[in-house]
């Protein structure tokens, strides 16, 4: 990084450009936050409907979260580090999620685990009902999320250089010692920025989960759905419930920020 | 140039969409799920009778739409499924006038086609994937009665075990007759229009002693650029040709 120029105030021209769509993000954002803080708001938050939602949505983005790492980084390194045939289709269909209106997750993950679906109506047949049922929220949380930590994570396991895994080699390591030793360490940083990512992109999950697994309080009613419920009965409750997601969400990206900035140095 | 013919045609349809919404009046009519195709079939007849005017259509649940109501979302007309979610707008003070009654409806259990309920005890029976529109929803506040009166016919518990088989609480009717049409759940309750309107659907009717008589108010929202154009609508929808476009789709008169 070059080294920091005293600050020149920014021109006019440029802020007056640059402030509707910056007035646009924050302003909402802003309104909904100090909303959310009002105490007729702050108190709904210990209702039985929000700490359902609220226990549910740690419940099922965990368990998403803890399912995209571990199927998710084989997945990155794969795309990372091996050429096959149809690998470029690939690394685009993982990403697709990403740019897919949820709703229409909700559909395709419908066909494929509903009950007259692919692969769910042989699952009925034995006994396994995923419809309506927590499995399907963080089945729905995970297709939309896993994307999220499989892109950062791939783009930090290609950073690394192959070299480094290679010297390891030739010293003797296992292929598994030189990814434990050398390839997780250095990656660790874009590890930490997909999980967080694909946490919080679990967490706010909404038109899957309403459209694959329904909505009822304490088995598929998480926070999105909590609020959209709460919304037509309880407008505090329902700001309370938007704060609360909105203060994560910002979290987050400040912690993804600073894990960024901790990190090894980039290429400028 | 592949792209530049959809994209002038979409310059064109987007000038001509402006030009024509600057020339005609737009009357914005937000209506109950159930409704949805009797209140198209109901708009076209209006547009037919009034030159220049276009009728846009909100359809959700009327929970929803009283909602968006009281904060300020535009509307010039209420179309609701019951009279507690118009009197959310009503005690909100948003009406221009006094709502008036202009269809009226009763319930159905559905299952899906190719896999019907005997009767009316499936719904009951431990098992049995159940699906209702939300407490505050017009047609999950219905289903709730009907079931109370159902239980009270039969001298059982069977309101307490149908609730207990409930899956999901939708956030409109529509979404709860989709639900039972994909085969996902096994039932639910929905208006008898419901079940005609959309496929893949068998009904098993509900005895009219444990029916509900649900009513559906409709009134000009206060604050309307077309105060009378919304008023005319809402006395349309009790007119003749439109009873007889509702009383096509299963509506009965008020």
């Amino acid at each position: 990084m070059s080294a920091r120029r005293p600050r020149r105030p920014a021109p006019a021209a440029l802020l007056l450009a640059a402030a509707p769509l910056a007035a646009l993000l924050v302003v909402p954002v802003a309104a909904l936050l100090l909303r959310a803080v009002a105490p007729d708001a702050l108190a709904t938050l210990t209702l039985p409907i929000a700490l359902d939602a609220i226990r549910l949505s740690l419940l099922t983005s965990g368990a998403a979260l803890a399912l995209t790492v571990l199927f998710g980084t084989p997945l990155a390194y794969l795309l990372a580090r091996v050429r096959f045939p149809g690998r470029g289709l690939l690394d685009a269909l993982v990403d697709l999620p990403v740019v897919l209106p949820p709703v229409v997750a909700g559909v395709a993950l419908l066909l494929v685990f509903g009950r007259r679906g692919w692969i769910g109506a042989p699952l009925a047949e034995a006994g396994v009902d995923l419809a309506f049922t927590t499995t399907a929220v963080v089945l729905a949380q995970v297709f939309v999320a896993s994307p999220f930590y499989v892109r950062a994570l791939k783009v930090a396991f290609a950073s690394v250089p192959r070299e480094l895994e290679g010297a390891a080699r030739t010293d003797g390591a296992t292929r598994l010692q030189a990814f434990l030793r050398i390839t997780a360490p250095l990656a660790a940083p874009g590890f930490v920025e997909g999980a967080l990512l694909a946490w919080a992109r679990a967490l706010g999950e909404f038109g899957a989960t309403i459209v694959f697994a329904g909505s009822i309080a304490g088995r598929t009613r998480t926070l999105p759905l909590a609020i959209y419920a709460t919304l037509e009965r309880d407008l505090d409750a329902a700001v309370a419930l938007a704060g609360l997601l909105t203060a994560v969400a910002l979290a987050v990206f400040l912690a993804v920020r600073a894990v960024g900035r901790a990190s090894v140095p980039r290429r400028t | 140039m592949p792209h530049a013919r959809p994209l002038a045609t979409l310059v064109l349809a987007a000038a001509l969409t402006l030009g024509a919404g600057a020339a005609a009046q737009t009357l914005l009519v937000s209506a109950a799920s159930s409704l949805t195709e009797a209140m198209e079939a109901v708009a076209t007849a209006f547009e037919a009778e009034h030159d220049g005017v276009r009728v846009d259509l909100n359809l959700a649940g009327s929970s929803t739409l009283a909602a968006q109501i009281l904060q300020g979302a535009p509307a010039d007309v209420f179309a609701s499924a019951n009279a507690a979610q118009m009197d959310v707008v009503a005690d909100a003070g948003l009406l221009a006038s006094d709502p008036v009654p202009f269809a009226r409806n009763a319930l159905v259990a559905i299952a899906p086609a190719d896999a019907p309920l005997a009767d009316l005890g499936a719904l009951a029976e431990p098992g049995t994937l159940v699906v209702l529109a939300a407490p505050e929803v017009p047609a999950g506040a219905y289903a709730r009665t009907a079931l109370a009166a159902l239980g009270d016919l039969r001298g059982d518990d069977f309101e307490a075990a149908v609730l207990a088989n409930v899956v999901s609480e939708e956030p409109n009717v529509r979404q709860v007759a989709a639900k039972v049409a994909l085969g996902e759940a096994d039932a639910a309750i929905v208006y008898a229009t419901d079940a005609a309107a959309v496929d893949g659907l068998a009904a098993i009717p509900i005895p009219a002693a444990a029916n509900v008589d649900a009513r559906y108010p409709v009134a000009p929202i206060a604050g309307s650029d077309h105060p009378e154009l919304a008023a005319a609508f809402a006395a349309f929808l009790r007119s003749e040709p439109a009873q007889a476009l509702l009383a096509e789709r299963g509506f009965r008169a008020p």
